[in-house]
Order: C-alpha cells, then sequence, then structure tokens
C-alpha cells in the first residue's frame, strides 16, 4: 500500500508543517465522521483497544471535551488529565511526564499546555501519536482545522476566501494555525487589532494588516474573532475592555455597513460585550456552534488519520452511513 | 598527523623547570611580532625570545614546529557557578575547562548564590581558583549589594581583596543614577564597570529575538533596542563620568555603531564579542533548541555580520565567552523554562580560529590581540604579552590540528553548546600557566 497524502507522520504539531493536500485530505476524513455525531448510538469501534491520555496543563473546556467525545466515540479508551499550574505538575518535569506516559504504553496523548514548543518536546520523547491541543501561543492545529471545515462548509471553498482574524494575535495559538491553513488552501488572510498585540514580522508570513476594524470588515468574507484574554489588560496591553469594544468589538451597527454577509467565527470562550456583542454571537451570520460541532468531527478524523486509517476508508472504517 | 606532545613527556620534568618552545611562530601583537622564534620560560616568568635560543639545564624542550605560540588566551567573562551552583560547574572544574581550551585566565562573574558583593567572597573566589591549579581565576565584585541594583557594594574593599573589575552581570543596571555613582566611583581603583546592557522594560517577557522566528515559534521576543537603549544610556553615562565602562556581549548593530561613535570621541568604552553572536542567528533556535537560549539572544543575520565586522575593526576588542554552564535537566525543558546560556570556554578558540581567522576574515594576530592582548589591558590584567619578565602565561596551538566537538568530551561539567559536532581546525595543545603546564593534548 502506498502511503497517502494524509499520512502526514507520528504527530500533529501543526499546521505549518503540513502541506495544502495533506491539510485538505484532514478535512475530507472529517466529512464522513461528521454523521457519527448524528446518530442515535454514537460510537464506532475505529479505535477499540487504543489508549489515549488526554494532558491538559492549562484549564480548558470545549477543547478537552472535544476531544474526549472524539476518543469515546471512536471506542477509544481514554484517561483525563487535568492539572491547573504552566509548566511542571507537582515538581515533575515535562520529561518525566513524558516518560512515565511512555511506560504506560499509551497509544497516544493529547497535551495542552502554556510553553510554546512543549508539544513537539513530548512528541520528539515518545514513540506514541502526540496531537498538540494548543501549546503557548505557538499553535493550536485542530481549531484550525474546525475553522477551515467551517469556513468551507459556509462559503463552499476556501480557496480565495478573505479571511480577517481580529484580536490579540502576539499571544494566540489559534491565529497561527489559521494563518498557516488558511494560506496553505488559498485563502487571503488579514490581521487586524491593537498594534501592541500585534507580533513582529507577522506580514511576512503573508498576511495582510488592518489596523481599523471597518477596513477589515469591508474587506473580509469571514471574520475569526479572538477572545481578548482579562489579562492583557491588566499588563497593559490594552487600556480598557470598554475602549477595545470601541475601536475593535464586532458588533450589528458596524456589520451594517459591510458591503456583503460576512462569516462570524470564534474559537470560544467568548467575552460577550468585549469583543463580541452578543447579537452578533447569536446573529444568523454566526457559524459559532458549527465550529464546535466540526470540532468533533475534526478530532475524529485526525485520531483515525494517525492511528494508521487511510481517507479513503473512512467511510467504510466507520461502518458507513447509519440507515 | 599532529605532533607528539604527549602528557607522558611532561611527566619527565619537574613542575616549575624551565620550557623551551623552539621553533613556532610566536604571535605576540603587544609586540607587533609575528615570526617564527623560540621562547624560553624560567621561573615563572618569560626569560627571552630570540632565534637559536639554547635550552638551560633540566629544561623541557617542546619542538613547536608548524605550531602558533601565543601570550596566554584571557576570557574576561565566565560563570563557574561556586558557590552555590556547583551542580553545574565549580571554580576547579571551569578552571580546568578553561585551560583545555587554550585560556590561562578566566574573569569570574559574582552572580554567584550567594553573590560576590564582598570582600569575603571575593577572597574564597581567589583561593579556589588558586587551589585548581588550572587556568588564573580573576574574580569580578558586584556593583550592588546582593545584584539588587540599589547601593554600591564595597568596592574598594572588594577591589583590595582581588577582584579585577565589579559587574552585576545577569541583572542590568537599570537605575542610570547607580551606574554614574559606579562609573565615578571605581575610577580612583582602576577597575571597569561591565554592564549587561539590557532594558528590561523593552526586553519583558521574551525568551528569544524579537522577529520572524519568534513570531513562528511563538515565543515573546526581545528587541534589538532593549539592547541598544542600554548601550547609549551607558556610553552617555561613561563619558558623563570619564570612568571606564565595560560592555558585555554586544550583539546589535546599533548598538555596535553607537560604542564606535563613542570610542571616536574618546570615551573610556571596552567591548565584547562572543563566538556565538558571530557564528549562528536566531534561526538557530527552531525546533525550540534549548542550547540556543541565550542572552543576549542569537540575533538576525545582519547583526552577525555587524558583530563580526566591530570585532574585525576593534571597535568590539575583546573576546568573551560568556561560559554559562548548566546542568542538562536544566535545558531539557521548554524553552520558555530554560535557563540562558551556553559553555564557550572550550569551543571559543577553535570557533574563532576556524571560521573567522581560517576564511580570513582577521589575522592570526587579531586574533591574539582580541583574545589576550586586549583582555588584559581591558581588566589591568598581568599577561597578554611575552614581553620578557611577564608572567609565563603561553598557549599553543596547532593550526592545523582537525577536530570535531563533541560536548561529552568536555572537562566542564556542562554540555549545553549548540556547537556539538562541529568539525574545526585549530586548537590549543599546550597551555602555560606561571610557567606550569596545565593542560596538553594528548
Amino acid at each position: 500500500m502506498t502511503p497517502t497524502v494524509a499520512h502526514f507522520g507520528k504527530d500533529l504539531i501543526g499546521l505549518e508543517p503540513l502541506t495544502g493536500d495533506q491539510i485538505r485530505a484532514i478535512l475530507d476524513t472529517a466529512e464522513p465522521f461528521k454523521e457519527i455525531s448524528e446518530r442515535r448510538i454514537k460510537k464506532v469501534p475505529v479505535l477499540r483497544g487504543k489508549t489515549i491520555v488526554n494532558l491538559f496543563f492549562e484549564p480548558s473546556t470545549r477543547t478537552r471535551i472535544s476531544f474526549e467525545f472524539a476518543e469515546k466515540r471512536l471506542s477509544a479508551d481514554t484517561v483525563n488529565i487535568q492539572t491547573a499550574g504552566s509548566s511542571v505538575v507537582k515538581g515533575e518535569t515535562l520529561v518525566d511526564t513524558a516518560r512515565n506516559l511512555e511506560a504506560m504504553r499509551i497509544d497516544m496523548v493529547v497535551m495542552r499546555h502554556s510553553a510554546s514548543g512543549a508539544a513537539r518536546f513530548l512528541a520528539e520523547r515518545i514513540p506514541s501519536n502526540v496531537i498538540n491541543a494548543g501549546d503557548g501561543s505557538h499553535e493550536h492545529p485542530t481549531q484550525g482545522l474546525l475553522d477551515l471545515l467551517t469556513i468551507r462548509d459556509n462559503l463552499g471553498k476556501i480557496e480565495g476566501a478573505k479571511v480577517c482574524i481580529v484580536g490579540d494575535i502576539l499571544h494566540s495559538r489559534v491565529a497561527r494555525s489559521n494563518i498557516y491553513g488558511l494560506i496553505k488552501l488559498g485563502a487571503e488572510v488579514a490581521v487586524c487589532g491593537p498594534p501592541t498585540l500585534q507580533p513582529v514580522g507577522i506580514e511576512e508570513l503573508g498576511v495582510h494588516i488592518f489596523n481599523r476594524v471597518e477596513e477589515a470588515i469591508e474587506w473580509a468574507d469571514a471574520l475569526n474573532v479572538l477572545r481578548l484574554q482579562l489579562e492583557r489588560m491588566q499588563s497593559g496591553y490594552v487600556p480598557s475592555l470598554r475602549e477595545y469594544n470601541r475601536l475593535w468589538g464586532i458588533s450589528t451597527a458596524r456589520l451594517e455597513h459591510a458591503p456583503k454577509e460576512l462569516l462570524i467565527l470564534h474559537p470560544g470562550p467568548m467575552n460577550r460585550g468585549v469583543e463580541i456583542d452578543s447579537d452578533v454571537a447569536d446573529g444568523e451570520h454566526s457559524v459559532i456552534l458549527d465550529q464546535v460541532t466540526n470540532g468533533v468531527a475534526v478530532r475524529m478524523a485526525v485520531l483515525y488519520l494517525l492511528a494508521g486509517g487511510a481517507p479513503e476508508k473512512a467511510e467504510s472504517a466507520k461502518g458507513g452511513a447509519e440507515s | 598527523m599532529k605532533k607528539k606532545t604527549g602528557a607522558k613527556a611532561a611527566a619527565r620534568f619537574a613542575d616549575g623547570a624551565p620550557i623551551l618552545f623552539r621553533g613556532g611562530r610566536v604571535v605576540d601583537p603587544s609586540q607587533s611580532l609575528d615570526g617564527v622564534k623560540d621562547l624560553l620560560l624560567v621561573d615563572g616568568r618569560v626569560e627571552a625570545l630570540g632565534k637559536g635560543l639554547s635550552a638551560p639545564d633540566g629544561a623541557r624542550v617542546v619542538d613547536c614546529k608548524g605550531l602558533v605560540v601565543m601570550p596566554g588566551l584571557i576570557d574576561v567573562h565566565v560563570h563557574l557557578r561556586e558557590p552555590g551552583g556547583e551542580h553545574k560547574e565549580t571554580i576547579q572544574t571551569g578552571a580546568r575547562a578553561a585551560a583545555a581550551g587554550g585560556f590561562t585566565a578566566v574573569g569570574a562573574m559574582p552572580n554567584t548564590d550567594p553573590p560576590i558583593d564582598n570582600p569575603a567572597a571575593v577572597a574564597f573566589v581567589l583561593a579556589a581558583g588558586q587551589r585548581a591549579g588550572a587556568a588564573r581565576v580573576y574574580p569580578l565584585g558586584c556593583i550592588s549589594v546582593g545584584q539588587k541594583g540599589e547601593r554600591l557594594a564595597e568596592i574598594g574593599e572588594m577591589v583590595a581583596a582581588g577582584a579585577v573589575g565589579i559587574t552585576d552581570d545577569g541583572h542590568p543596571v537599570m537605575d542610570s543614577g547607580l551606574m554614574r555613582l559606579a562609573l565615578e566611583y571605581a575610577q580612583i581603583f582602576g577597575v571597569p564597570v561591565a554592564d549587561h546592557p539590557e532594558d528590561l522594560g523593552l526586553s519583558r517577557g521574551g525568551a528569544m529575538n524579537e522577529g520572524l522566528v519568534a513570531t513562528r515559534l511563538g515565543l515573546h521576543g526581545k528587541p534589538n533596542a532593549s539592547e541598544d537603549v542600554h548601550i547609549l544610556r551607558d556610553l552617555i553615562v561613561a563619558e558623563l563620568t570619564g570612568g571606564h565602562i565595560h560592555l558585555q556581549h554586544v550583539s546589535t548593530r546599533l548598538g555596535i555603531d553607537a560604542i564606535r561613535q563613542a570610542k571616536a570621541r574618546g570615551v573610556r568604552v571596552t567591548a565584547e564579542a562572543t563566538p556565538h553572536h558571530m557564528l549562528l542567528t536566531d534561526e538557530a533556535v527552531e525546533g525550540y533548541r534549548t542550547e540556543a537560549k541565550m542572552n543576549p539572544p542569537l540575533r538576525s543575520r545582519a547583526d552577525v555580520d555587524a558583530v563580526i565586522e566591530g570585532f574585525r575593526d576593534g571597535t568590539l576588542d575583546v573576546l568573551a565567552t560568556d561560559h554559562a554552564p548548566h546542568h542538562y535537566d536544566e535545558k531539557e525543558q521548554a524553552f520558555d523554562d530554560a535557563p540562558n546560556g551556553i559553555v564557550g570556554l572550550e569551543t571559543a578558540l577553535g570557533l574563532v580560529h576556524a571560521h573567522l581567522v581560517g576564511p580570513g576574515v582577521i589575522d592570526l594576530s587579531t586574533m591574539v590581540e582580541r583574545m589576550s592582548v586586549s583582555p588584559a589591558k581591558a581588566f589591568n590584567l598581568p599577561g597578554g604579552t611575552l614581553r620578557k619578565g611577564s608572567p609565563a602565561d603561553v598557549t599553543v596551538m596547532d593550526p592545523a590540528h582537525v577536530w570535531t566537538i563533541d560536548a561529552d568530551t568536555f572537562l566542564s561539567k556542562s554540555h549545553n553548546t549548540p556547537f556539538n559536532g562541529w568539525e574545526l581546525a585549530g586548537r590549543a595543545v599546550m597551555t602555560v600557566v606561571g610557567g606550569r603546564v596545565v593542560w596538553e593534548l594528548e
């Protein structure tokens, strides 16, 4: 058997190292998996006998539960480790954590960590598959994939789409995964937000920069609105939430002036009234809940592919569609 | 094959017996000297330098044909970690690593635990250095008590105890008023004030150089400006006071321009270049390589070129390694969590020779100037010359010796280097301190 383009390696650390074809193959593989979550009995034996550890060093609800559903619906055995704290669990180093996991012969690790590079660090030290569920300000590849899938579902295609990411790009792993994925699939990408929260050299990644959100709205087909972490205000990147909302918040009033209807994405959790107003979040152009639904399908696809599955066999692997 | 200068030969001669280096290429820019000559060391001093010298009774004769004989190399910026960090390095292992790298003297940074901010602590470092019996260890004392940047430490007492300079290295002196006091006060003792130029406000949160690589990796960056601003501040305060500022590990293009201009105005400034800031860019961090994490960080290609040019033209007059040993556990972490610094004592000579002298960026004489003569001058150290009567500190290098850096063989306790596996031409084959052979390549 010749390996397919979807065989992107042992781990999923980020979208930057993947090719456009590899990303498309993951999105295509997610399509048949969407249907499992619509069944009465939401379980297929694709990962039966596999053990997966969900290792969350940072608090997470949405991503962790999404992964857990994806794993359980594919019949994997899962263990959740959620611990607060930045980089060390009870004084244990990341390398010791890695060795202990390896000693327990697990098949896959889904890890979130506050340090950029942590997922790669782990992946280089254990033979198990590692899926990055967010590492510092680096990447959050499954979020990027579910955003891509949602844009593709709603706009019909990604190629040529104009997507603007709004908010704190500097600290955002979601922004980086979106930028890599969108550009590889032929989208035009822009960023917009406070100049204090734009990383140096971001334009060299091939993105446009808008200083005013009105310009971004006029230009874009879709806005991906990032959460403003409240600590950004405490450390002085933005003077106040009120001012942030006034300058960069996505409101109905602003969207009314858009020349065309815009798709509104948000990776969650939302600060209603800060980066996004409630009537936008709950409005007809919001695809925020589609993102959540797609998240489970995308994560199933990633788990299936890393376990050695072939994209073209996904439909039969899950036992076809329920009649 | 390289010639035999085995340790067995050394054992046949009494410690302190005269040594005659015969027929080597003697490079001593302190006397504008570069030519084949003999060098005779007697009683810990340079006795004679000339052609056809005869060996006194009991002298060891070292055949130096094809070898380079130079005044002992001096690295004024090393971290020996003792007291407090003995799992990383001790004064003894550091002094031995220095000798193995061809250094006959090192300047020990005072940012230990506790810091070297009083005369008793200075005396401890000095005594431990003497006990080590390898490279000479010259202590530096802190500028401020506890390196807290609040008030001056007992600079006079520390100099009286043997400190050759003062620095809060690792902690930049952020208070410009305190820097002024230090530069004024230190002058009467004739020691330089060495500063780690970094504006902590501008570098806050940074783990590497600011730029595209940092942005891609999701790591926070330290902009060049954090170093530039502090260099300019130090130069201005040095000019105000007439004091001698020694700027450590300079890594930015604008900072180097500022030093060049200050020197032209007559400001008393000396400055360091490190091998890593001349040989690596921030791309070495790719893959979150913690062995490429140091402070100041590896910077852009334009900065690397500027450091090389500054080193070539003498704006950066001193080569220093910033030898910063760390235990492997400490570097085996996520990038943000790993400490700054790399070891440098055992690789510096080979790197400079292979990558700067080899391609003709600098000549051998300039290398010796930057690695021996200028450091001795900057810190008023004995050595840095082979004039008759000066200390018998000599480094012998085999410029044709091709070797591969293998961190596992380092005499340093730590192995944190980004240069592991590099193949180099040029290595110290013998290091002599005070007329004693303290290291010899097997």
